[in-house]
């Protein structure tokens, strides 16, 4: 038994630099000669632009340079891309407006961005963006998701007529349709998926050198994934050719999918320091991040189950309207399909499932990937369907999920939406989430919070999720971009101790920790003698970086690859130096020893034989120190039930959520600390949404909730603390027997609470997020109704 | 922000004779919305004059039936006062649920009840205890001090130097908050003084007022069963995405109802 | 430009700084100090929290010159030779961070909660006093419990 390895609650190894003030974030790296950016941003949601007056900002103290548009443009530098390609019902891709990084003629959002203010300060930088003179002409602008494709509403991009980016209809639609007239019962919900601001408390950054000397360009970057940020800036951006541009995503202040994207900051900042031949930095305030992030979630949908007179689910139809704001962000053309559809079949065994998906645009920030990215709205809509199927049927929730789960014995299961989940045992993880839940005591506890004038509600969720998506062939013929496998480089040093390049990228998921415990189990070196590196491209080889709970489950098998090549290495070496055969070498807890006998020697020894080769294998390179790259064969599929408790004031509307269970598969736990943590934090994003927050813009596009004085995060006493607990299987498809967990959460708590707000005040559904007003006017009606 | 000169004063004399040197000057006590307000560019002042270093206008004492507050004693400083947790307990609670912890530990009474944003806590007390805003310049009673949405009986050069708050038999606060900013979208404080029962309400309207209806409908006694028949004004109720104006004109009936009954 | 001198981490320590320098910026842009963050623009996230003359304050809301004279702690103040503090080696014991952003300010602001309530704190005092600072990778739940742990911790010995 390694100490330290794989199954320990090991302290995190980042944890010291940051509790000591010492992280090495964007914004807390300075340069020589840095000067400081400003953007200037759009007051309007939908505007032209006539003409833009620097000369009294390029007057003004201090300042370097005023970059719009036009010089953009001069440069050749191209507009921001979207890298995934979706066939809309008229067989040809989704429209893709332009979208230049500073605008050339038009404006199309609150925040967009109009010019770059550069000064050899940041109070001066604002200061002079005051300056810069916009001559706007007012559009009429698109809000609202629901309506924006209506006939009638002003067009925001010409290449893509009512406002849609594609239809996208997938599914057996006839076969849906018939299993709908002849079905016993159908159950119909119609709701929305509330748009989320993704708020990583760390605002992004970008800091751009160029070295005049090598013509290269370094940006430091709040990125979650170096990698392909330098192919997207060098490839479609023409920034600069690969080899000439590094990019650092040094501490990031956590990521929630908000820093995955190419963002027009980014490439503004690294092309404008080459042009002043000066480093520029830029530090985004939350205003900002508000006004220009990219937001989440944001769906309109209706959803359909048709049931037999057993409850039991014969076919689901939806209907979804999707907001992908004004332009298209990254990978924002995935997340309301491939993201969405695809997990509509949840945890059950329905066999026929038809979804339409219209995606729209609106004089709004673009949406993108958020915590979970389709798979909540999937689960959201399934999992608010599922209840009310259950009080159609006059079902207890959980014996309606329960006659639906796919059988234990049928995994593999190919569901009718092109996923094939890996392993499971649903029925399992719901015995134990209502256990620990104390399921059968809660209506004793409802007749004791009656007592106290509050109503009590319970609400279950059991979810699916497909994450660390994979194979790169299959993500190829959906119209992806880019591969998305991992890399990892495992290098001893001479003298024994390790480093582990990995292409994925830590920014609160505590990689350094559970990487180095993988290689510590697997190799036997002492923890403290592992370093793990990322999120720099000019020590790790390549990656694709993290998202999509994918670090562990694709990178960390990555690394183990690299580990085997190494101990296959050493097994020769060993060999040589204990003369014995190679077929002889077992390798256990870090000794090459020859079987039967007492000769052995450690790998730190091997090590060092293999730099200091004097007497040596014929044959071997010298050196001890292995790449592997990862493709895995399949997406992960983490699932679980999650119980959530509430109380109700009916006087206030005021929800508490009481008590929260959580019964998770996420396969093999490397470090259940961090993976309790990841749950954690999953979990009050899922309230967060459910309960409190909800980004609003007014009907002329201003936004409404642009700071934390109105849009709601949760805070410590917003929150119970979580009970949570495991019921793991054994995924085939992944070597390490993993699953991911970071999303987990954010996915199956919304709908957890709303139906446990439901269940409380006896109504049907109640929106995100459920405020004190909506639910106090809920609670009205369902008295008004049961008086 | 804008840069703009910094006075630091060690008397309110000196205060005022800095202000009136001032092209367009402003008053600092804590700051706790002032400098995010000049953050935001919404504020320009030319000169930012500060009381923070004005000793005697942090003097906490009781005297002749009044509780006296010097403007510059900070929220922290007023929950943890022995003296006012004796003297008027609603109060010190109510000071030590303004803001976090640290906003507390600057933010001061005076710059609350002088800046009067509509959704602060202290001008409800203010109101209902039937307080004197002592200036530099005057006494004004509470019910004259505010006078609309951010708006105040100061005039320009002229200092809160102290709050004096008769004692009450008794008194509660019941704050609704908004869930992003944690101001109050409805803070309802209640008191009993002098055998006369007022009500002071913050949050639901442009400007902190006397709830005179609810007190109608108590008829001087801590009495809350006749407030459900209020019908309070809709139509003056503030609305916006946090709570609408029915709610808010509800939600000050559920306050007040629960002010009441914890002056119990 | 004005000169401003104060005590930093018990050090002595002055600068040049305009009227409008936040003391976050004092402390990041003329020290060096690159701990205390800055997560927001409202006084509401608390990223940026230290103490000065003892107490917590949100040092994006207080101008470097209102500090002047004045004895700041910041996170980097905390740990000496012999370590980490022990409210810091409570986050740690208890996995109370994950990016590390908010993370100086919540163990400032968990060290302004002790210092007001004493070593023994329930889940619910906790969870009210740290109204101020806001965390979106945790979830709380650890750091509530290394608030509590970390307490307890100075409290013994």
């Amino acid at each position: 038994m390694i100490e330290n390895g794989i199954g320990a609650s090991v302290r995190r190894k980042e944890d010291q630099r940051f509790l000591i003030g010492k992280g090495n974030y964007t914004d807390d790296i300075n340069v020589a000669g840095q000067t400081h950016a400003v953007f200037v941003r759009s007051p309007h949601a939908h505007a032209e632009i006539k003409g833009i007056d620097c000369s009294d900002a390029l007057a003004a103290p201090g300042v370097v340079a005023v970059l719009t548009g036009d010089d953009l443009a001069a440069d050749g530098i191209g507009p921001l891309i979207c890298g995934v390609t979706v066939t809309s019902d008229d067989g040809e891709p989704h429209r893709a407006p332009a979208h230049p990084a500073l605008a050339q003629g038009k404006v199309n959002y609150v925040g967009d961005h109009v010019a770059i203010v550069i000064a050899e300060t940041r109070a001066q930088a604002r200061d002079a963006a005051e300056l810069v003179d916009v001559d706007y002409s007012v559009l009429p602008a698109v809000i609202d998701t629901g309506s924006a494709a209506d006939s009638g509403q002003p067009q925001i991009h010409e290449v893509a007529p009512d406002n849609v980016c594609y239809n996208w209809p997938f599914g057996d639609k006839e076969g849906v349709e018939a299993a709908f007239a002849g079905a016993h019962k159908v159950s119909k919900l119609d709701l929305v998926n509330n748009r989320m601001v993704t708020n990583p408390m760390e605002p992004r950054a970008a800091l751009g050198e160029y070295n005049q000397g090598m013509d290269e360009i370094t940006l430091h970057l709040t990125t979650q994934n170096p990698h392909v940020h330098r192919l997207v800036l060098s490839a479609f951006n023409q920034l600069a050719p690969e080899h000439k541009l590094r990019v650092v995503g040094p501490d990031v202040g956590g990521g929630f999918g908000a820093k995955i994207f190419v963002y027009a900051e980014e490439l503004v900042v690294g092309w404008a320091c080459r042009k002043i031949k000066r480093p520029v930095k830029w530090n985004g305030d939350r205003t900002e991040a508000f006004l220009a992030d990219a937001h989440g979630r944001d769906h309109v949908s209706t959803a359909e189950m048709a049931m037999d007179e057993n409850g039991k689910f014969l076919a689901m139809r939806v209907q979804t309207q999707a907001n992908l704001g004004a332009y298209l962000s990254t990978f924002s053309t995935m997340v309301p399909s491939y993201l969405y559809a695809f997990l509509l079949a949840g945890q059950y065994s329905t066999p026929l499932i038809y979804s339409e998906v219209k995606a729209v645009f609106t004089n709004t920030a673009p949406v993108d990937a958020c915590r979970g990215a389709g798979r909540p709205e999937a689960t959201y809509l399934v999992e608010r369907l599922v209840d009310i199927c259950a009080a159609d049927m006059g079902l207890d929730p959980a014996e309606i999920r329960r006659r639906n789960f796919i059988p234990v014995d049928a995994f593999p299961y190919q569901t009718p939406v092109v996923q094939c989940y890996d392993s499971g045992d649903y029925p399992a993880a719901l015995d134990k989430a209502m256990e620990l839940a104390d399921y059968s005591g809660f209506s004793a506890r409802a007749e004791e919070a009656k007592s106290r004038g509050k109503l009590r509600g319970i609400g279950l969720s059991s979810y699916v999720e497909a994450c660390g998506i994979a194979p790169s062939a299959a993500v190829g013929q959906l119209g992806a971009g880019v591969g998305l496998w991992e890399s990892a480089q495992v290098r001893f040093n001479p003298t024994g101790n390790v480093q582990v390049f990995t292409g994925t990228h830590s920014h609160g998921q505590g990689h350094e920790t559970t990487f180095a415990q993988l290689v510590c189990d697997q190799l036997g070196v002492p923890i403290e003698n592992i370093e793990v590196i990322h999120g720099d491209t000019a020590r790790t080889q390549f990656g694709m970086g993290t998202y999509g709970s994918r670090s562990l489950a694709v990178g960390g098998v990555a690394i183990a690859r690299a580990c085997d090549k190494l101990i296959a290495k050493g097994k020769k070496i060993a060999a040589h130096a204990l003369e014995a055969a190679e077929g002889d070498i077992e390798f256990v807890d870090g000794n090459f020893s020859v079987a039967g006998t007492d000769k052995a020697m450690n790998i730190a020894e091997v090590a060092f034989t293999a730099y200091v080769p004097h007497s040596y294998p014929e044959g071997v390179e010298p050196g001890f120190d292995e790449n592997a790259f990862f493709d895995p064969t399949n997406f992960s599929f983490p699932a679980g039930t999650h119980i959530c408790e509430v109380e109700v004031d009916p006087d206030t509307g005021v929800v508490e959520v009481v008590k929260y269970s959580a019964v998770d598969d996420f396969g093999r736990l490397i470090n259940p600390m961090i993976v309790e943590g990841q749950v954690h934090g999953g979990i009050a994003h899922g309230v967060g949404q459910a309960l409190l927050e909800g980004c609003s813009y007014d009907s002329e596009g201003q936004l409404v909730t642009a700071s934390y004085m109105d849009y709601a995060m949760p805070r410590a006493d917003n929150l119970p603390s979580f009970d949570i607990d495991y019921a793991p299987t054994n995924p085939p498809d992944n070597p390490l027997g993993v699953k991911g967990c970071g999303e987990a959460g954010a996915i199956g708590a919304p709908p957890a609470v709303i139906n446990a707000i439901s269940n409380a005040l006896g109504v049907r559904h109640i929106d995100m997020p459920a405020t004190p007003e909506a639910v106090w006017r809920a609670a009205q009606q369902a008295a008004a109704v049961s008086a | 922000m804008y840069e703009f000169n910094y006075r630091k004063v060690d008397s309110v004399a000196a205060a005022v004779e800095a202000m009136q040197q001032a092209e367009d000057g402003k008053f600092v006590a804590g700051g706790q919305t002032m400098l995010p307000t000049m953050k935001h560019r919404l504020a320009s002042p030319s000169d930012l004059i500060d009381l923070g270093g004005v000793a005697e206008l942090t003097v906490v004492n009781v005297e002749d039936g009044n509780l006296t507050v010097g403007a510059m004693t900070t929220h922290a400083a007023v929950a943890a006062s022995a003296e006012v947790q004796r003297a008027i307990p609603a109060l010190a609670r109510l000071a030590g649920n303004i803001g976090d912890p640290a906003v507390r530990n600057r933010g001061t009474i005076g710059g609350s009840i002088a800046n009067h944003d509509p959704a602060a806590d202290y001008p409800a007390a203010v109101i209902a205890l039937g307080a004197t805003v002592q200036t530099s310049k005057r006494a004004i009673p509470a019910e004259e001090f505010f006078t609309g949405m951010f708006e105040t009986a100061l005039e320009e050069d002229e200092i809160v130097t102290s709050v004096s708050f008769p004692l009450p038999e008794a008194a509660a606060y019941m704050k609704f908050e908004n869930p992003a900013s944690r101001y109050a979208i409805v803070g309802v404080f209640v008191a009993k003084t002098g055998g006369e029962v007022r009500v002071g309400v913050t949050g639901a309207t442009a400007c902190a007022h006397r709830g005179l209806l609810l007190e109608e409908a108590m008829g001087g006694e801590l009495d809350a069963s006749g407030i459900d028949s209020v019908e309070l004004p809709v139509e003056q109720m503030n609305s916006d995405i946090h709570a609408s104006a029915e709610y808010r004109a509800h939600l000050v009936k559920v306050m007040t109802k629960r002010a009441v009954e914890a002056c119990r | 430009m004005s000169t401003v001198s104060m005590t930093v981490n018990g050090k002595a320590v002055c600068g040049e700084v305009e009227s409008r320098t936040l003391l976050v910026q004092f402390l990041r842009e003329n020290l060096g100090l690159t701990g205390t963050h800055v997560g927001c623009d409202t006084s509401q996230c608390g990223a940026c929290v230290i103490h000065v003359n003892g107490k917590s304050v949100k040092s994006c809301t207080m101008l470097a010159i209102q500090a002047d004279g004045a004895d700041v702690t910041t996170i980097e103040g905390l740990a000496d030779e012999a370590g980490l503090h022990p409210m810091q080696q409570a986050f740690m014991d208890n996995h109370g961070l994950q990016c590390g952003f908010c993370t100086p300010g919540m163990v400032m602001s968990a060290l302004d909660i002790v210092n007001r309530n004493g070593n023994e704190l329930d889940e619910s005092t906790v969870r009210k006093e740290l109204e101020g600072n806001i965390c979106r990778c945790t979830g709380y739940h650890n750091i509530v419990k290394a608030v509590q742990a970390g307490a307890k911790a100075m409290g013994g010995s």
